[in-house]
């Protein structure tokens, strides 16, 4: 197929961008979107012109670096993918395809279609872990039992990619699902329990000091998601900041 | 410089606790004064770093990619093993170890194996006080799978995500560090040399991926824990980004690179479809419990299927050659992945591949769809259930099971694989072979280590399913963080390493003047070009199956590619500003080189063992005929590379491999 392509490009972070069009032909409906996208930068390096940046590393939805917004939408039109994960068959021939980085005050673009998303790491670095030495002297995994429900339950939780979906589809720019997720892990989890109070007091507040907004509960980013984080989650960090507050 | 493995003596049960209780200590306040640098922050580097910071050491850590979490590391998907005999089905630290010196067809070095056994049960207890969510059974125990090549189940997972997972806790050891100040996190920073002064490892050079800036960092130590190589065959089941250079330049300033030629080629991915693919997709090797592998017995039908005119699901039971239960009635799907591709290989080169390319073969599950169905309808006391209520019944277990491989192949294939046969083809998965190192995991330069999938390791000539991540995390908790201190003991008095001087000044300018050349040069063809004209020669020559005439022939093309990659090679932009042409041009131009010197290991090893296989190397007669043929009296030793310049003029070192507890055997799976 053959496709008009209207791309945002940027030259660094302190340049002003602009949506630029290209023309791709031949696409095969197997292709993935990056595919799409390698043709396009092939072309543009034979050309001697400057191919799009943008972010991608495993190309099977599990790294998280990969985050377009595609016709606005954050990773495109299909459900429960990445970008990498999508397909050309999602699309027809003589289709134009709006492509935009992640937009969100607290993930400014560094290069085209590449952002800054430090800030999810600092949030992290808050709290999002439990103190335990490496020492080979821990206790023996089986010596608290956990239920296989409270388990998998983290397990879902645990399963958040970081790419920032999230942040980029909620129109207040909120990182309450990503936190939500992160919190959550650790609430479900008995080794979780002794630092809980400071953990959540503390990754929130450095998510409200990076800049991101507000949950108004529209649920855009549980829709958007690629791997299904729930809404949930969202709920259980606020009781855990509840319960933290009157602590 | 003779080799010196400095493997403890005494007793192979002993030995580590010994070397620990003997090796020189660095006193807690001293470690303050000691730098060290950590390139890589998968699971070997991550769990490094975050080892390193909590003793005390002041830790700088790398990575390309923009989070430390986002590692190659976090793509495993089956599971992690450990000899924790929870099953308690006769599992043991011994029965570890020898199943991983058997599944790498006695390649790899005994004392490191039995090491790596050993602390494999702390590494599960480990990453369950950091809160991985391990699966659990409903008593709220852990919960065990099998895998490939062995008898018990001592396979710890999440999901399909044990990457992942294993990946978040080293993280979030690390984020603790950094937190502290112990780590300094150097994100979008790509290692570019290694600096050395005094013939010691005291620093590299690094590019900052954003501004294009070309800094100098100074430590007592550098480790690299950069990962595989698998990305010099282009196609591979590794990331976009994985590659060869942090291990290469060591190579380069005097690290000897070790057995290059063993790769794991993995049976069970999803085949090319075309020529503008990117990389290849594993179907984890957990789907060969319950799938059948097949092609059509008959070339009419196997025309009819290419053609559209026939479906897989239209050809009866006999029609059918189920060849590795054919040919390995005993293992059947399951034997070892060398075995499994090899075979697959073996029916489409004679023309049976089922797809448009002729590179395909079936994974079925029809037959446990059924088996699981009637189960369920019996122990749902369902009375003369129907096909369709069969069908539905299994087809829920084998979702329960492989729920989300099953999701990811439909979406790539775009083709329902619960109603109609996977097409799966072996892919470049994994490296064994990498920088030599000795029982400290250091390199022949000293003060440099190598940990993880970057090491020659403890996988000999072939890994077993769910070995990889118990190493790289057993290097980077359990082994690495005492061993080094034997050597920092030496540098308490030292001070921190001035960066002003001329050794790092020497490599600084090296690496300007490769990329002032890159940006420079007047070529007119894209890294991409070469880089998969190089793959397509590893791929053809270098591949599953290797013999004298075509790894002569990939070193002399190998070389034209290099030659012509300099002349022709475009990269666009400036040397100032993010620029992704240029990073991948410097790894192309490495991946060159590794991959002539792949070749040249290949054509010195004349036996096959484990993923090396030489055409002129199999059993002639007897119940083995056919298949691979080891030579203990000439090859059982560690092929160690010294660089020379030219990747043809390597010279080799060899390290004899000695067996004391473990009979040399052939590997047989008849
Ligand atoms: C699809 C897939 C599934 C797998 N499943 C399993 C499994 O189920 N079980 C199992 O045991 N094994 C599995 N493996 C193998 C296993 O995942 C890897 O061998 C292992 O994770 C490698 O870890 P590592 O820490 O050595 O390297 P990696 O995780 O590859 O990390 C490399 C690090 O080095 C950094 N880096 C590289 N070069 C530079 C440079 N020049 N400068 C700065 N930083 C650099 C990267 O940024 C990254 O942080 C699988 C592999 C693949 C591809």
């Amino acid at each position: 197929m053959n496709l008009t392509l209207k791309i945002w490009r940027q030259k660094d972070s302190q340049s002003k961008g602009q949506m630029v069009d290209y023309k791709v032909t031949d696409i095969s409906e197997h292709m993935s979107f990056l595919e799409m996208m390698d043709v396009l930068n092939e072309q543009l390096v034979n050309a001697g012109e400057e191919p799009v940046a943008f972010d991608h590393d495993c190309r099977e939805g599990i790294c998280g670096m990969c985050s377009m917004y595609i016709n606005g939408e954050a990773h495109g039109p299909d459900r429960g993918v990445t970008t990498c994960q999508l397909h050309m068959r999602m699309f027809k021939d003589g289709d134009t395809i709006t492509i935009e980085p992640f937009r969100a005050a607290a993930f400014p673009v560094i290069k085209d279609l590449v952002v800054d998303r430090s800030s999810f790491e600092r949030i992290q670095q808050a709290g999002g872990y439990i103190s335990v030495n490496t020492s080979g002297n821990t206790q023996d995994a089986n010596a608290i039992p956990i239920s296989k429900h409270a388990a998998d339950e983290a397990m879902d939780a645990a399963t958040c990619i970081g790419c920032g979906a999230c942040v980029a589809t909620c129109k207040n720019s909120s990182a309450m699902l990503f936190v939500g997720a992160k919190v959550s892990q650790y609430a479900l989890l008995p080794q979780g329990q002794v630092e809980a109070v400071d953990r959540v007091k503390n990754m929130v507040a450095q998510m409200d000091l990076e800049g991101f907004g507000n949950c108004t509960n529209t649920g855009a980013c549980e829709v958007e998601c690629p791997k299904g984080i729930s809404l949930d989650n969202i709920a259980r960090m606020n009781r855990e900041l509840m319960k933290a507050s009157l602590k | 410089m003779a080799l010196d493995s400095r493997v403890p003596q005494g007793p192979i049960k002993d030995k580590w606790t010994d070397y620990k209780n003997k090796i020189n200590l660095v006193n807690p306040a001293n470690k303050r004064h000691i730098d060290v640098i950590v390139v890589g922050t998968g699971l070997a580097g991550g769990s490094a770093a975050a080892t390193l910071a909590e003793l005390g050491y002041n830790v700088k850590a790398f990575a390309y990619q923009d989070s430390p979490r986002r590692a190659h590391s976090i793509a495993a998907q089956g599971g992690i093993n450990a000899a924790k005999n929870y099953q308690g089905d006769g599992d043991s630290t011994y029965r570890l170890f020898y199943d991983t010196v058997k599944g790498g067809d006695y390649r790899s070095r005994e004392a490191n194996v039995y090491r790596l056994a050993e602390v494999s049960a702390n590494i599960i207890d480990q990453c369950v006080a950091q809160g991985v969510p391990f699966a659990r059974d409903y008593g709220g125990l852990l919960d065990n799978r099998s895998f490939g090549g062995v008898l018990v189940s001592r396979t710890f997972y999440a999901k399909g995500q044990t990457g992942q997972q294993l990946l978040l806790g080293a993280y979030s050891a690390m984020n603790r560090q950094i937190a502290r100040g112990k780590i300094e996190m150097f994100n979008r920073h790509e290692m570019l040399d290694v600096v050395k002064v005094d013939g010691k490892a005291r620093g590299i050079i690094a590019r900052n991926l954003v501004t294009g800036e070309i800094e100098r960092h100074s430590a007592h130590a550098v480790v690299v824990a950069s990962g595989g190589y698998g990305n010099v065959y282009f196609l591979s089941t590794n990331a976009m980004g994985s590659n060869a250079t942090a291990a290469w330049k060591i190579h380069k300033k005097g690290a000897y690179f070790a057995n290059p030629c063993y790769t794991q080629i993995h049976p069970t991915c999803i085949p090319r479809s075309g020529d503008y693919q990117s990389k290849l997709t594993l179907m984890s090797e957990s789907l060969r419990n319950d799938g059948r592998i097949w092609v059509p017995k008959n070339m009419e039908d196997v025309l009819a299927i290419r053609e559209g005119r026939k479906k897989p699901t239209d050809l009866s039971e006999d029609e059918r050659d189920y060849y590795l239960e054919r040919r390995y009635p005993a293992f059947g799907n399951l034997v070892p992945r060398d075995v499994a591709s090899r075979a697959a290989k073996e029916r489409c080169d004679a023309g049976y591949g089922v797809n448009a390319t002729g590179e395909a073969v079936y994974l079925d599950f029809a037959s446990a769809i059924e088996r699981y169905g009637k189960e369920q309808a019996k122990i749902q006391n369902i009375q003369n259930p129907s096909k369709e209520k069969i069908t539905e019944l299994g087809e829920k277990i084998v979702e329960a099971k492989y729920g989300n491989l099953f999701q990811m192949y439909e979406k790539i294939v775009d083709e329902n694989p619960y109603k109609m046969p996977m097409m799966i083809y072996p892919a470049t998965h994994y490296t064994m072979g990498g920088v030599w190192v000795d029982y400290n995991l250091m390199t022949t330069i000293p003060g440099c280590y190598c940990i993880g999938e970057a090491n020659f390791s403890d996988h000999g000539a072939n890994r077993l399913g769910a070995s990889a991540l118990m190493q790289g995390l057993a290097d980077g908790y359990f082994v690495l963080p005492y061993t080094i201190g034997d050597y920092l003991a030496n540098d308490i008095r030292t001070g921190k390493i001035p960066t002003d001087t001329p050794e790092f000044d020497e490599a600084e300018k090296e690496v300007k003047d490769r990329i002032d050349f890159f940006i420079n040069n007047n070529g007119t063809k894209s890294v991409d070009y070469f880089h998969k004209r190089l793959g397509k020669v590893m791929w053809d020559k270098v591949g599953m199956a290797r013999n004298e005439k075509g790894l002569k022939e990939a070193m002399a093309e190998i070389k034209a590619i290099r030659e012509a990659f300099w002349k022709e090679v475009k990269v666009p932009g400036s040397a100032n500003e993010m620029n992704p042409e240029l990073e991948k041009a410097g790894r192309v131009a490495d991946f060159l080189e590794l991959g002539e010197l792949f070749a040249k290991d290949a054509l010195m090893r004349e036996e096959s063992c484990g993923g090396h296989f030489r055409e002129e190397s199999v059993e002639l007669e007897g119940e083995q005929k056919g298949e691979a043929k080891r030579n203990d009296k000439d090859f059982a030793f560690v092929a160690a590379w010294e660089y020379k310049g030219e990747p043809a003029d390597a010279v080799l070192h060899k390290e004899a491999l000695e067996f004391k507890d473990i009979e040399l055997k052939q590997r047989s799976y008849k």
